[in-house]
């Protein structure tokens, strides 16, 4: 009780103090709401793009039909694999013919089909790693009437490695971030211990033990994290409705983001504020 | 109750603070430490507190070891030890009844009891009248009767008192004095570290332990008339 109401009094005696503090904490965990609300549109963005990768095989012209057929059941058997198209050489002109309207010309002029028939294979959500996409692509180039196999191996790799990092920068942004973070609650907490001295010593000489010093230290970063955590939260959530309502179309953070965005505040209040007096209660 | 056993204390800066020192106060007695400033009566006083640890030797406070003693138990150990000193060292923006309050608000004593104790303590030191007034509406010797209150308010089996006359006047200190008469006569120990000899000469009943550069080197008995 006595710890709880020193951590309430403390944001009452020294406003401004603490004030600074969360608004520190905020101005952290704000910076890495907006990096983490960029990056995970940035995901959302890979994700949709990675549900288009497909593998086209493109088949020999001398190809037997039944083995082509047999090959489609065996192929949409792999763990891998969604869904197994067969495009023959008509079904891929006229997709040609829609798909390409500014070639209607060269199309119409020609005397006979150029493309050959092939097999598109979407793969499973979840499964168009780089090394999943090519270890497929290598067993459909075994069938001996595969003439090629396509699946943008040239611009499959830069791909990943945008989204690799995406996750790196997130983790060092995010963590220096958090530092910072952790810093300014440290300084606070020293300047808050500093501020308390005299009552410090009197608890000392009186006999309180260091746990009942301690804590209501460590209430009070637990207050300005959550304090801090929470506008963080607001303001992240401002600048998103302004963005997505004029510059952008983005998705706002799952729940389980926003909830471990403002736990995240409260743990680094916390554990700061820890190591802190940990640090700085021997110096008064 | 209290024994130092060959102590030294030496510091990285300034040396020898106490060189061989062996005492004993017993349960109940009243003793004077004397010397001049730098002899060694403050580091005394924070050997038996615990707030520090002899180079050398050992002191024993009611069972506990400074060899032996944990972090813990130095706690437990202070509220049997009652401390004032020179500075008062009240909270300057709390009044004289919440400074007694927080020795025991801050050492989970329950607020009824802290209600009951406080009012009673303030008048064992003859400042019921004064209780809701700030340090800084009282006199040097209204503040110190409050850090003496304070220190009582565990009822602690010894008091410490660091030149506890130090910044008062002739009157208050007699005031003071006679407070903690009256506190050993009900059986706390008390052992008053003071450069004042005079006081001292008056009071030639009570047993005066003298330092010189960190050495006892007059030792008198209780009773048997000081120096």
């Amino acid at each position: 009780m006595y710890a709880l109401r020193e951590a309430l009094a403390a944001f009452r005696r020294a406003p401004l103090l603490t004030g600074l503090s969360a608004a520190m904490i905020a101005l952290s965990l704000f910076l890495m709401g907006l990096f983490g609300l960029a990056a995970y549109n940035i995901q959302r963005v890979l994700q949709r793009v990675e549900q288009r990768i497909e593998v086209v095989a493109y088949l020999r012209d001398d190809a037997a039909p039944a083995s082509v057929t047999a090959a489609q059941h065996e192929i949409e058997q792999y763990p891998e694999v969604r869904e197994v198209l067969y495009i023959s050489r008509e079904q891929a002109l006229r997709k040609a013919q829609a798909e390409l309207p500014e070639f209607r010309t060269i199309f119409a002029g020609l005397e006979s089909n150029p493309l050959p028939a092939s097999l598109e294979v979407a793969l499973q959500p979840n499964q168009e790693g780089p090394q999943v996409v090519e270890s497929v692509a290598n067993r459909l180039r075994a069938f001996p009437f595969v003439e090629d196999v396509r699946y943008g191996s040239d611009w499959l790799g830069p791909l990943y490695l945008l989204r690799r990092v995406a996750g790196v920068a997130t983790l060092i942004l995010g963590g220096a971030f958090a530092i910072v973070a952790a810093l300014i609650i440290g300084a606070a907490v020293r300047m808050a211990i500093y501020a308390r001295r005299d009552e410090i010593s009197i608890m000392r000489l009186v006999g309180a033990t260091d746990g009942f010093i301690r804590r209501p230290f460590l209430l009070e970063g637990l207050f300005t994290g959550v304090l801090g955590g929470t506008a963080a939260v607001v303001l992240t959530f401002v600048v998103f409705d302004i963005l997505s309502g004029s510059l952008f179309r983005l998705e706002w953070l799952p729940d389980l983001w926003v909830l471990g965005g403002a736990g995240a505040g409260a743990l680094l209040g916390v554990v700061s504020s820890a190591i802190a007096v940990r640090r700085h209660l021997g110096e008064v | 109750m209290i024994s130092l056993l060959d102590v030294h204390k030496e510091y990285a800066r300034s040396g020898a603070a106490l060189s061989g020192v062996n005492l004993l106060l017993r349960k109940g007695e009243f003793c004077f430490l004397t010397g001049h400033s730098g002899a060694g009566k403050s580091t005394i006083m924070r050997l038996i507190h615990m707030a520090e640890r002899p180079t050398k030797g050992e002191v024993r406070v009611s069972g506990y070891s400074s060899a032996k003693i944990r972090p813990k138990e130095i706690a437990l150990l202070r509220r049997k030890i009652g401390y004032v000193f020179q500075d008062f060292r009240l909270l300057e923006d709390r009044t004289a009844s919440a400074n007694i309050a927080f020795a025991m608000e801050v050492t989970g004593v329950r607020p009824k009891v802290i209600r009951a104790k406080v009012g009673r303590l303030l008048a064992q030191v003859g400042l019921a009248a004064k209780s809701e007034a700030l340090p800084t509406e009282l006199s040097g010797g209204e503040q110190q009767r409050i850090a003496v209150a304070r220190a009582l308010a565990h009822d602690p089996l010894v008091l410490l008192a660091d030149e506890p006359t130090g910044n008062l006047d002739e009157r208050a200190t007699r005031g003071v004095f006679e407070l903690l008469r009256d506190i050993n006569a009900s059986g706390t120990a008390v052992l008053f570290a003071t450069h004042n000899l005079e006081l001292v000469r008056r009071n030639p009943g009570i047993r005066v332990i003298e330092l010189d550069h960190g050495k006892v080197v007059f030792d008198s008995t209780a009773g048997n008339g000081g120096r």
